[in-house]
């Protein structure tokens, strides 16, 4: 059963720009310009594009907060403009950089909110929370005020919040931003067991990758208000063409490496930028490197998202328009 | 599968929301004690000189146009406690313009509970309460003080008289307040019709010129949270000559005012989720 149905959803915006003294323009803006998609029960979705695709407008028409301009939109078999706090008590969002926890008091007060507001039976709720401080080591944390909370404890802290009322469909963006590697890993472990064992549905915007290779099965990626692409990671990967980065520090400066398969970017006294095909395995190459440079240290950079997005569109971009 | 709910359910559930919300603001501001401390003190300190003011004015005449300092004191106590009372309830939403800019309120919908219980219970504050213990202690005295037979319709009068005041103010509060969805930085409008207003209600209607009394009964019905039932109370002539019915206007004017402001609300709302700014 498709737990989000988007068909034909358009969105625009009215800008009124000043030119002149009196005149005033006024302009259509398109934000989201006939978007249709299905999520299924369970999936775990990436919703990626760059800045001002109109990711945050779909999230909006999505939880309600903003009306459609035309389409038709259905969350949990419910128009979430026309129903928005109804619809409320069944998804859970999560903003990577604003928190909804009470910045002065503990962190168990915010939960006994929600348990309140949410009108979560004490049963559901005693064991949701158990659940969630069990995973996301939230024990000691419970009576600590959130504003003494690291950024990483007090992220924990909101995807349990976001929990705690078995919400059919999770909103979550940039749930990883400015976290440190362990944090990170705690919430795509946490997010990745959610979605298996409760089947809760997430929705996941995102300028991290990983994040996407980890937990997603599908992508959809949004541009200038359309799906440029919507399928699993390797269709992203093969879209994009996408290049991992192999930066090798040697002992001493030396010209370009050259090996087969791999493009060196970039040299710069001992380190040189190798770039190489995303899908393909990274231990064949540092042993090639190893074997016949004198090789001091490593590291992999993974491809930005800009960079894959920018590369997909302007392949669709150099195609002959219709 | 999703049940729709009577309009009482609605109401209660608001009431409900608010006062949790509340709770956890207060809670949230008691952490700091000696902030809290000292904003009540300073609160108090305030509300006090205010009131020291009229009491000055009295030593120098024994009647203000006409009203005596114990007739003056009820209607500054009347109208702090109506202002207080809904300042308390919902003075908050004033930070309506704050939260469309940085578009926090977009948290307060993806919430189940309303959002006008959550934005007027934003930042409660205990602190609040300042303001309208002073303003209890001032109509108290006046009630002492004023020479009257105290028959039982005057007497049920007065907490009729302070239900309503408190229920228009705060719908005038959150009336003006939606303003803000169009002009996020409006908040003065707001604070002059409510602050001036209670200002212009602590003193006898006969001070001003008709045309003022005129606009608090037929504009922004604020005559009608002390003055005109003060009328009665204190048998007064009314300086306007309006029969005698507007006296007791004040139940059926608050709610009116309360459905003016629902509907603003309402609008406001609609305005933003389908512009989204």
């Amino acid at each position: 059963m498709a737990v989000i149905e988007v068909e034909d959803v358009r969105r625009t915006f009215t800008v009124r720009t000043r030119n002149g003294r009196w005149r005033r323009e006024k302009r259509e803006v398109r934000a989201v310009d006939g978007l249709t998609f299905q999520v299924e029960e369970g999936e775990c979705v990436g919703y990626i594009g760059p800045n001002g695709a109109g990711k945050s407008t779909t999230v909006k028409m999505l939880t309600g907060i903003l009306v459609p301009s035309g389409g038709r939109l259905r969350v949990a078999g419910v128009d979430p403009a026309a129903r928005r706090a109804a619809l409320a008590r069944r998804i859970g969002v999560v903003f990577g950089q604003r928190t909804t926890l009470w910045w002065d008091l503990p962190l168990r007060d915010s939960y006994e909110l929600a348990r309140r507001i949410y009108r979560i039976p004490d049963a559901r709720y005693r064991a949701n929370l158990d659940r969630c401080v069990e995973l996301l080591d939230l024990g000691a944390l419970l009576d600590t005020p959130v504003r003494q909370l690291s950024l990483g404890q007090r992220m924990r802290g909101d995807l349990a919040a976001a929990l705690l009322h078995d919400p059919a469909v999770l909103y979550l963006d940039e749930p990883t931003i400015g976290l440190d590697t362990i944090s990170k890993t705690k919430v795509r472990e946490f997010l990745r067991e959610t979605n298996r064992e409760q089947r809760t549905t997430v929705l996941l915007t995102t300028h991290d990758l990983t994040d996407i290779e980890q937990l997603c099965g599908r992508v959809m990626v949004i541009d200038h208000g359309r799906l440029v692409l919507d399928g699993p990671l390797e269709d992203l990967h093969a879209a994009g063409e996408s290049e991992r980065t192999l930066v090798v520090d040697l002992a001493a400066p030396h010209p370009p490496i050259e090996l087969p398969g791999v493009r060196t970017v970039k040299v710069e006294g001992p380190r040189q930028w190798l770039a190489f095909p995303a899908r393909q395995s990274a231990a064949p190459l540092v042993a090639a490197v190893a074997e016949r440079y004198p090789l001091v240290d490593l590291s992999v950079r993974e491809p930005a998202i800009e960079d894959v997005i920018a590369r997909i569109y302007t392949g669709s971009a150099a195609e002959p328009a219709r | 599968m999703v049940e729709r709910e009577s309009l009482a359910a609605r109401a209660g559930w608001a009431v409900r929301s608010w006062w949790l919300i509340a709770g956890m603001w207060a809670r949230s501001m008691l952490t700091y004690r000696t902030s809290f401390l000292l904003g009540l003190a300073a609160n108090v300190l305030i509300t006090f000189l205010d009131f020291a003011v009229l009491i000055l004015m009295f030593r120098h005449t024994r009647q203000l146009a006409g009203w005596t300092l114990a007739e003056t004191g009820f209607l500054y106590g009347t109208s702090s406690v109506a202002l207080g009372g809904a300042n308390l309830l919902v003075g908050s939403v004033s930070g309506l313009g704050e939260r469309v800019r940085s578009g926090t309120l977009d948290t307060m919908l993806i919430r189940p509970a309303p959002a006008l219980a959550q934005l007027a219970a934003e930042r409660f504050s205990l602190r609040r309460l300042g303001r309208l213990v002073q303003a209890f202690v001032v109509l108290g005295w006046s009630l002492t003080a004023l020479d009257l037979r105290w028959t039982w319709d005057r007497v049920l009068m007065v907490p009729g008289l302070l239900l309503c005041g408190v229920v228009i103010f705060c719908a005038v509060l959150v009336g003006c307040s939606c303003v803000q969805f169009w002009w996020g930085d409006a908040a003065e409008l707001q604070n002059s019709v409510t602050y001036g207003g209670a200002t212009l209600l602590q003193y006898p209607p006969t001070v001003f010129a008709k045309e003022i009394v005129a606009g608090t009964v037929f504009g922004v019905p604020l005559a009608f949270v002390n003055w005109l039932p003060a009328l009665y109370v204190l048998d007064r002539p009314d300086p306007l000559g309006l029969p005698v019915a507007f006296e007791f206007a004040a139940p059926v004017v608050a709610v009116l005012c309360v459905l003016a402001a629902g509907l603003a609300w309402r609008t406001g709302l609609r305005a933003y989720r389908s512009t989204g700014s």
